[in-house]
Order: C-alpha cells, then structure tokens, then sequence
C-alpha cells in the first residue's frame, strides 16, 4: 500500500507524527502554550485596564455656593469617583500623603466667582492625569451648554482598552511561543544526540525543518483560534467578513516566528540559551518597540528605525487596522509586504545557516 | 572497487583553516569485519568518523563507503549506514515501537518488513515485553541494544558506532559485543570508535589515531606482540604516549 505514496511524504509524515507523540506525552509544556496566551489575553482584557475608575476624590469648600453644591453632588454621582468628603485646607496635604484621596478638588469662590484648583497625587502618572480629566469635565460640565466643543471616538467609541491590546498580545504571544517552541525543540534533539541520527540517515535536511514546523505551525493555529475566539466573544471586538484578513495575516505572522525560532535554534548552542535568547531578546522589543504600548510616532527617530525591523511592530499595526478600524486588506498591504519579506528572508537565512551547521 | 572492501580510504584529509583534523589516512576494511577505531580525545576520529558517514566533505584525498564516493554520493551512503553514537541515540519519549516504526520509515522499509523485522528483534533481545515502554523507562543496558538493533534494522553494510558502550558496565558490554558478532557473521562491517580497551581486543583489527594520523593499524594479537605488551591498554599507551593534541 505504502508504494503508492511518494517516500519523501511518508518520512515527512513520520517525522512529523514523532514530533506530535511528543508534544503529547509533555502535557505541562502543551498547557502552558495553549493556556498562557489565553490567560494573557484575559488578564490584559479585562483586570489589567489602563482606564481610571474608583479615583479617590475630596473637596475643600470654603464658601458653599450653588455652584460648589452642585459639583459635589456630580462628584458623588458619578461611577468613576468614590467621594471621600469635604475637608478642610490643611488636610489637603495629609489625605494625598495617606492616600485617602487621590485627588483633592478646592472650590473658591470669592464675590460670586468660582476658581477651581486641582490638587493631585501625582506618584501614579495615569492616574493623577486621568483623576485631573475626570474631575475637569465633572467641574465644567455645567457650563455645557456653553461648551460648543463635541467630541466622538471612532472605531472604539468606549475606549476600551481591550481594543488596544488584543492586537499587541497576538503580536507578542505568536513571536514568543513560535520562537521559543522551534528553537527549543530543535536544540534539545542536538542536545540529546537524535539530531545526528536524523542527519546520518537518508532524510533530507528540509524534511527535518519542515517536521519541525508543521506540527508547531499547527499548535499555533490551535492557539490563534483560542484568541480569536476569546477576542470576538468575551472581549466583544467587532466581528465582520474581515476575520478572514485577520485570520490570513496571523497565519503569515506565525510562519515568520517559526522561521525566526528556526533561526535561533542554528544561533545558539543549549536549550537554556534557545529559551533565553527566545525570551528575553523577543520579548522586549515586542513590549517596547512595536507599538504595543507605546506609539511608535512618538519614539525617539534612532528607535523609530529600529522598531521597524520588528516584526510585530507590522503586524500589530495590521491588526489595528484590520480588527479594530475594519479596514480592507489593501489598507494594510504594506504591513503585509514587510511581513512577507521578512518571513522569506528569515526562511532563507535559517535553513542555509541549518544547513551549514551539519556540515 | 573491490567488492570484498567495503571501506576504502586513501589520504582522506580534513582542515579547518590551519588546523590538520585528520592528516592523510589511509586504511580499508572487509566486508564483515569489526574495526576498531581508536585515538585519545582530540586525535580526529570523530571528524574521520563523520567523513566515512557523508556528514562533512574531505579536505582532500578519496574514499568510499558501501561503494559511494563520501565526497559526491553523500546520499546513496546515508542509505547504506547506520549510525549509533556515544550518547544514547533514540527518541527517550517514544515507546520501543515507536522507535522501530519512525527509523524503519526512515530507511524506506515497508509497514510489512518492519513488522516482519520488528518481530524478530523483539524476540532476539527478549524485548517483547517492552515494546509499549517509552524508551526513556527501560534501562541503559537495554537501550543501547536496542539502538543498535534500531541502527541495523534497515540491515546495512556498514554499521557505524561511536563509543557505543559508554557508562556500562563490563558485563552489559559483554552482552553488546554479542549483538556487534552476530552482526558481522552475518556479513556487516562494523566501524567502532571506544574508549575500553578491552572492547578493542574485541575487535578483528584496531586502527590508534594520534594528531590526526593513524600511528598503528593491525589485528590486536600482532599489534601486542609488535609493540612486546600483553594488554591492548599498554600497546594503546605505548603508542599514544606522544600524542601533542588532546586534553
């Protein structure tokens, strides 16, 4: 029966089902791979939130007015202030410093004239800014009416911070996984001695890349559809025909990680240093340089250059088009050239440095 | 070619920049044969080792393996070979069937030869029993058996073995020498670098590399009495006594 498959496809095939019995029988290893990107995602989707709510807040009044009665009232309202109480001058000082409040509104009101001062703690710099924006639309919204300035948010009208990451977490998980996964498994068969045998043996060099690849491309698809998933649900991102694009997109970004994880794997020589180098050198770059956290724009010009060699700088940028913004695939076609070159020169570069370190 | 050489090698030399690792050796061996390749750490026997099995090209002079050229016809003799090395070399996380299954896949054997073949083995190791235990949970002396089983499964014309017996006892390698007997009457030339010098006495004849160069190559009996020792042990240090290389 086996004479009719071409004998390339049944090693291949074999190779591939070794490398699948293997990750079965490591469940820790394929929990952690499948589980940790989930759990990352939820986390940033839900508790770990860069928008403000319950800011401590006091007021000092010296004289109550309508107006300071009024704007306490709003402050007591509203769901992002947990109203601490009136205090008096001197305490401004005490109740910062004990954290009793995070921000202290004074209201001064002299011949029938309000001044308003905003006293914040400015030890947590998100908070202190978001407590001051907060409380500077609480005070003025009553002069509304006056205010002809409207402002609407596109593509993510709540502003929800979830919107924001989601593209940055499957940008980081996938070069993170993919790269630590190839590089770590290809070490440690040349680590243990099997490796040779694959060599000496009638098996083609890109055979043994490929064993390795496909079985972890298909983890990785496990794993994307495990995110998307969780995206489109739980974190309620806008669902549309473009998933597909998403989808497409992703399927490239996880290639490009394995080929840099095969990269790595002829780069180093111990599977302690194939986790570091996977870690440590992917990770940061992702977190700082790719836009996931902070905008490129606003980089230094030296790191604007340097950010675009990473990758997920492109493809984060993909995602926020395509995800959030909806926008066509031709709207990101120069992510995707980026991608797509990196992913064939990555490709070229592992599998010729493969090739050489068995000679 | 000779067909009775299944190892022939002349002025084989392999370089790395400046550096000789193997200067010029020339040897061949029979069919069925086991030779003995010895050489402190460092001498070249693994370079040597890894030009004979197509892994990395000469410098120059010529040789040939299971009648291919080692520098041209690197895949024909990836076919013909099969390789053990010093570290333990099977997947520890696959059963002992597995294994069989993955290598003979490997070797181009159909599902029906490999069953007919794996039958066999299992009996001859009295491994039957253990067919479904990761490898990882049988013993070492077990494990080395098997990968020499698993090495000759695809039964090749050379079988190449690199400190095959490592961190066994004397009696486990005893066990092992039968297997690598068995072999060779079946007609199998076995190449085997080792550390033991009792597993040299084992051997038909013993090649000592020193710096590069084989220095000494004969049968042991004629090497013993041309260096007037009476163990393996003092003709290996009579004659690697002035090596420059190494630890």
């Amino acid at each position: 029966m086996t004479s009719h498959i071409p004998e390339g496809i049944m090693i291949l095939s074999s190779i591939i089902r070794k490398e699948m019995l293997h990750l079965r029988r490591d469940p820790q290893t394929l929990l952690v791979t499948v589980f940790m990107p989930v759990v990352l995602l939820l986390l940033f989707g839900f508790a770990i939130s860069t928008e403000v709510n319950d800011v401590k807040v006091a007021v000092v009044v010296d004289t109550h007015t309508d107006r300071t009665r009024d704007i306490c009232m709003r402050l007591q309202t509203n769901p992002y202030f947990t109203f601490v109480g009136e205090a008096p001058h001197a305490d401004i000082d005490r109740l910062l410093r004990t954290s009793e409040a995070d921000a202290v509104v004074v209201l001064h009101t002299d011949a029938g004239e309000l001044s308003t001062q905003i006293v914040a703690d400015g030890s947590n710099t998100t908070l202190a800014q978001s407590a001051q924006a907060y409380i500077r639309s609480v005070v003025s919204g009553e002069d509304a009416a006056s205010s002809p300035i409207v402002s609407r948010v596109l593509y993510n009208p709540q502003l929800k911070s979830s919107y924001n990451f989601v593209p940055g977490i499957l940008g980081m998980i996938f070069i993170l996984i993919c790269a630590i996964m190839t590089s770590v498994s290809i070490v440690s068969e040349r680590q243990s001695g099997t490796m040779d045998l694959l060599l000496v043996s009638p098996v083609r060099p890109h055979t043994i890349i490929l064993g390795k690849l496909i079985p972890y491309f298909l983890l990785s698809c496990v794993i994307l559809a495990a995110m998307l998933l969780i995206s489109y649900t739980a974190l309620g991102l806008p669902f549309s025909a473009g998933v597909v694009n998403v989808v497409a997109i992703s399927l490239l970004y996880i290639v490009l990680a394995l080929s840099v994880g095969l990269l790595v794997s002829t780069l180093v020589r111990t599977e302690v240093s194939a986790l570091i180098v996977s870690a440590i050198a992917f990770m940061i770059p992702v977190l700082m340089l790719s836009g996931m956290i902070f905008p490129v724009d606003n980089m230094p010009r030296a790191l604007q250059w340097f950010s675009a060699i990473v990758p997920a700088r492109w493809y984060i940028s993909a995602m926020r088009k395509i995800m959030i913004q909806q926008l066509p695939l031709a709207s990101v076609w120069t992510e995707v050239s980026i991608l797509a070159g990196m992913t064939v020169l990555m490709l070229v570069l592992a599998i010729r440095k493969f090739k050489n370190s068995t000679n | 070619m000779n067909d009775d050489k299944v190892i022939s090698v002349d002025g084989l030399t392999k370089r790395f920049g400046s550096f000789t690792a193997v200067d010029s050796i020339s040897f061949d061996v029979s069919k069925g044969e086991i030779f003995g390749f010895l050489g402190a750490n460092g001498a070249g026997k693994t370079t040597a080792m890894r030009m004979l099995c197509g892994l990395s090209r000469p410098t120059a002079g010529r040789g040939s393996v299971a009648g291919f050229d080692i520098a041209t016809q690197a895949e024909d003799i990836k076919r013909h070979i099969g390789y053990m090395s010093q570290k333990f070399s099977l997947y520890e996380e696959l059963t002992v069937r597995e294994n069989v299954r993955l290598f003979s896949t490997i070797y181009g054997l159909s599902d029906r030869e490999t069953a007919e073949r794996a039958a066999i083995m299992f009996d001859r190791l009295e491994m039957t029993s253990m067919r479904d235990t990761l490898v990882s949970d049988i013993p070492t002396g077990w494990k080395q058996k098997l990968a020499f089983s698993v090495a000759t499964i695809h039964r090749p014309a050379v079988v190449f073995l690199d400190e095959p017996t490592g961190g066994v006892d004397p009696l486990t390698r005893r066990k092992f020498w039968e297997l690598i007997y068995r072999a060779s009457s079946e007609g199998m030339t076995v190449f085997v670098t080792t550390h033991y010098l009792d597993e040299a006495e084992y051997c038909h004849r013993i090649s000592i590399m020193v710096d590069g160069r084989i220095k000494a190559l004969d049968t042991p009996a004629a090497l013993k009495k041309e260096y007037g020792c009476r163990t393996m042990d003092e003709v290996f240090r009579s004659v690697a006594g002035g090596a420059v290389r190494g630890q």
